[in-house]
């Protein structure tokens, strides 16, 4: 029954859209952290999404393209400059003086949060039509 | 499906089969929303049933040697691709809503070609019975 495919494919849709929730959660919680070091500071770390096709065999057939779920690549770091803040009271401050934030953009952070939630949502609706389906279709001939 | 549900059901089997095909396409454009340059695809229902039904005009192409290129795998009167309505920065085509439409839909159809069958194994069944069971 090709309809447990869409569970499959539902399923990589939500893994996908937790693991974005869980950056913008790492991004903001630490869009406050000061380091010593430019180096050190905390970057916005943005996860990377592909399209991944179901092969069936390794043939690459109408049926197998049918399907396709998200595939998490990777996770990078933004390349966007951290601030240095002049603050020679802090005790992380360098030798000059400076300690060195995040480049998190926390408006770029809840932006994503709500698409990802929408997004999550979505494959959550998806997924519910489809059990639906697969009941009633159980339930054929009564 | 096999040949006697085929002759039992008449077009219906095969409908609920494109109708499970064509969902999972939907959910696929879903899941990949937010996919960079992801092209968003649908099934061309009319046109496939009528091939999956045989009753249609078009003649297929077919292998007559090994080693030719399987005009199956090619897959182009299958799948489709959307033309995007809002184009995005990333190449990506998907419109959500759009889909979400389209699956809401293709489930009710589905239910439709099952109320059908149901029908008709109702109708089987009191041809078996005589109307006594």
């Amino acid at each position: 029954m090709s309809l447990f495919k869409i569970f499959d494919v539902a399923g990589s849709g939500m893994a996908a859209q937790s693991l974005r929730l869980n950056t913008v959660a790492s991004n903001l919680a630490n869009a406050d952290s000061v380091s010593s070091t430019p180096e050190g500071a905390y970057r916005a770390k943005e996860p990377l999404f592909s399209a991944v096709q179901k092969a069936v065999g390794g043939a690459k057939t109408a049926e197998a393209d049918s399907a396709v779920g998200v595939q998490v690549k990777g996770v990078t770091e933004s390349q966007a400059d951290v601030q240095a803040r002049y603050e020679p009271g802090n005790p992380m401050a360098d030798g000059t003086g400076y300690v060195y934030g995040s480049n998190v953009n926390p408006i770029d952070e809840l932006v994503n949060m709500i698409t990802a939630s929408r997004s999550y949502q979505n494959n959550v609706e998806a997924m519910n039509t489809t059990k639906q389906l697969m009941v009633k279709t159980l339930d054929l001939g009564k | 499906m096999s040949s006697i549900n085929d002759n039992l059901f008449g077009l219906h089997t095969q409908a609920l089969d494109l109708w499970q095909k064509r969902s999972e396409v939907l959910a696929s454009n879903l899941a990949n929303a937010d996919t960079p340059g992801y092209l968003a695809r649908d099934v061309d229902f009319k046109q496939a049933l009528a091939s999956a039904s045989g009753t249609s005009s078009a003649l297929p192409m077919t292998i007559t040697q090994q080693g030719q290129i399987d005009p199956q795998a090619q897959s182009a009167q299958k799948l489709a691709y959307r033309t995007p309505t809002q184009p995005s920065m990333d190449g990506n085509t998907v419109d959500t809503q759009v889909e979400q439409a389209n699956f809401a839909a293709n489930g009710v159809h589905y239910q439709a070609s099952l109320s059908f069958i149901t029908a008709q194994i109702h109708m089987l069944r009191t041809a078996i019975t005589g109307g006594q069971g």
